[in-house]
């Protein structure tokens, strides 16, 4: 069985984003970038459950501009067995990004997806969902547990009021939660070895899908920012302001 | 114009985010129908009925939506989406999970996470953990999207009179099926609607320490919420995590004890009224945010507040 996992290019998530002066998005250019933390958790799952011997091959697919070659590398590093670039440099939404892995799973037939939640970014928590949709693959999100049962998973989910767990036949596309797995670094002679691995790059326009959008960004802002408030010396003052000033208690 | 909007419930009750998203809705403009999907959901059906604003609710039984699952849910909307001009979800774990399959089986743009409904088709939404909010304009013939229940109000759930309608339920989708849940048993009330909230983080060191904080939340009929960090070292449970990939959660105090106030925290309160932090580091980036902080060791300062609050 293959598994694809989604590995996305995003700002990192130790840098605060900016927006530019224009108006038009968040400043990109000379920050540092990376993989999307919820895609280093979904290439971990990945791994382990080839390496529990449920998968032969995992391929690491990302969709952006070139530099997300190397973000494929990383994801090799760790241990993927080989990479996929669908190059574009639009910024392309959620739709246009499932309707892309839609088409590498007609071609790879993988019986698994792994996704991230959402990515970092945009955070949009929508393209494993879509996937789903589109190609009738069980759908499983936000997944703290993955276990094996046959052709069966049972994914333990993190809902709003707790934990739920449900069971979905293979093929199944799972979207990583934060405390799925702690994500492995890659060591140096894997980050050499990874160089070597194959890494095939796709036009977008070769791929023959429409990843046009109905949805535009007129202007992104800074949000409010808060006033500055003050320091209290003591838990009686700060009781004080709580009852008397701001009155919330 | 007219709006959709797939109702959650539970316990026969509805879940305070829907009435939120009924207010984006009538920001919106046109007219509101709800869609009740449940199993034996006529009570809840009547209920929806009695929300101010809404006009029509439809009501499909079946045991197949018994248990929220996304693949039966995204069906039934998109076999009585016909005639929308918008589909709304609320933002919650739920509705996040069938929002952009409904988009995708339509073939348009989810819209996740609005926070303010500019015109009937341009909304706003926050992007990298809420630093940057994007506003965005769609051109599709209909909106699906998902509203962020803390940016709008609870419209009344009282006074309304829509009629109620039985509709066709789909079929049960045989790929999927609903095991069982673990769900936190507490008498304080739910962390996104709480009118307080009390959130500790890695600084509270454990989570038998987190009794300090239940203590407080109990004086103040408060929920209690936390850090990653302390979800992670298993403080406490997963639900209790606020944040960029948690709750977000807008009450009138947030009082946050042991947080260092990450970009990645802040993103699931820094829309809360009136922020307190408790923390020994003067320099914690929680301080830029809070109205009123106190450099403190929280060991010190939980007691004295949990003493100041009785009197
Ligand atoms: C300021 C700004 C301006 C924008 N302007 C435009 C615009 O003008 N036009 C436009 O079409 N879009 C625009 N976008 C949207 C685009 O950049 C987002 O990348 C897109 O919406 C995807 O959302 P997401 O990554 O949050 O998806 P999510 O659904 O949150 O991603 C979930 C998971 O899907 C996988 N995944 C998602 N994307 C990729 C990828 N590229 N490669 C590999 N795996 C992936 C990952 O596993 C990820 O963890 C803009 C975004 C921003 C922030
Ligand atoms: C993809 C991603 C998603 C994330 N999502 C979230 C999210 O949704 N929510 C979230 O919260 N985080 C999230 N994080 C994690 C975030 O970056 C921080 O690591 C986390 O919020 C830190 O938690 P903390 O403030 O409890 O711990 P720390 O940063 O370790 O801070 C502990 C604080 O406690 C104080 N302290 C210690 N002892 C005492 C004492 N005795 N008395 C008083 N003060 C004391 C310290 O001075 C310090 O400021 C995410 C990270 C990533 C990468």
């Amino acid at each position: 069985m293959k598994i694809i996992v989604g590995v996305k290019r995003v700002l990192d998530y130790n840098v605060k984003a900016r927006v530019k002066a224009d108006k038009s998005g968040i400043e990109l250019a000379n920050v540092k970038m990376s993989m999307n933390p919820f895609d280093e958790i979904a290439v971990e799952e990945a791994l382990r459950i080839k390496e529990a011997g449920n998968a032969d091959e995992v391929i690491a697919v990302s969709i952006g501009p070139s530099q997300s070659q190397e973000t494929i590398r990383t994801a090799l590093a760790m241990g993927a067995d080989r990479g996929i670039l669908i190059e574009t440099d639009e910024q392309l939404q959620p739709l246009a990004i499932a309707k892309l892995f839609k088409h590498l799973v007609e071609k790879e037939e993988p019986g698994l997806v792994v996704l991230g939640k959402q990515a970092i970014d945009d955070d949009s928590n929508q393209t494993g969902q879509m996937l789903s949709a589109m190609t009738g693959m069980s759908q499983a999100t936000f997944a703290s547990k993955v276990e094996f049962d046959g052709d069966h998973l049972k994914v333990t989910r993190e809902v709003d009021a707790g934990l739920e767990s449900i069971k979905v036949s293979l093929p199944s596309i799972i979207t990583a939660d934060l405390r799925l797995n702690e994500p492995r670094y890659a060591k140096l002679p894997n980050i050499m070895k990874a160089k070597k691995k194959p890494l095939e790059v796709i036009p977008v326009a070769d791929t023959g899908v429409d990843v046009s959008s109905g949805l535009s960004v007129v202007e992104v802002n800074e949000p409010p920012k808060r006033e500055a408030g003050i320091i209290v010396n003591s838990v009686a003052e700060l009781v004080e302001k709580l009852r008397n000033e701001a009155k919330v208690i | 114009m007219s709006t959709l909007i797939l109702v959650e419930h539970e316990g026969g009750e509805i879940r305070p985010a829907t009435l939120s998203v009924v207010t984006a809705a009538a920001a919106i403009g046109g007219d509101v129908h709800l869609l009740v999907a449940g199993s034996d959901a006529a009570g809840v059906a009547d209920k929806a009925a009695a929300i101010t604003g809404v006009s029509k609710v439809m009501l499909a039984d079946s045991p197949a939506y018994a248990n929220e699952l996304a693949e039966n849910l995204s069906a039934l909307v998109v076999k009585h989406a016909e005639g929308y001009s918008h589909i709304l979800f609320a933002a919650t774990a739920a509705g996040k999970n069938v929002m952009p399959r409904v988009a995708a089986l339509l073939d348009v743009s989810g819209i996740s996470d609005i926070i303010e409904v500019k015109s009937e088709d341009t909304f706003v939404r926050p992007i990298y953990a809420g630093n940057a909010l994007a506003t965005v304009k769609s051109s599709d013939s209909v909106k699906v999207m998902g509203v962020r229940t803390t940016a709008f109000d609870a419209a009344a759930a009282e006074g309304g009179s829509a009629s109620v309608e039985t509709v066709e339920a789909g079929e049960a989708n045989d790929k999927v099926s609903f095991v069982g849940q673990e769900l936190s048993q507490s008498d304080r009330p739910e962390l996104t609607s709480a009118d307080i909230v009390v959130s500790g983080g890695r600084g509270m060191q454990s989570g038998e320490n987190f009794a300090m904080l239940d203590d407080i939340a109990g004086k103040l009929n408060a929920a209690v919420g936390a850090s990653r960090a302390a979800v992670d070292a298993g403080f406490v449970p997963n639900e209790y995590q606020v944040g960029q990939t948690g709750k977000v959660v807008a009450p009138d105090l947030y009082l946050a004890v042991g947080i260092s106030g990450a970009i990645q925290h802040l993103a699931g309160m820094k829309d809360s009224k009136v922020i307190v932090a408790i923390n020994k580091d003067e320099e914690a980036p929680i301080f830029q945010v809070a109205d009123y902080g106190l450099v403190a060791d929280l060991f010190d300062a939980l007691p004295e507040l949990s003493a100041a609050l009785d009197s």
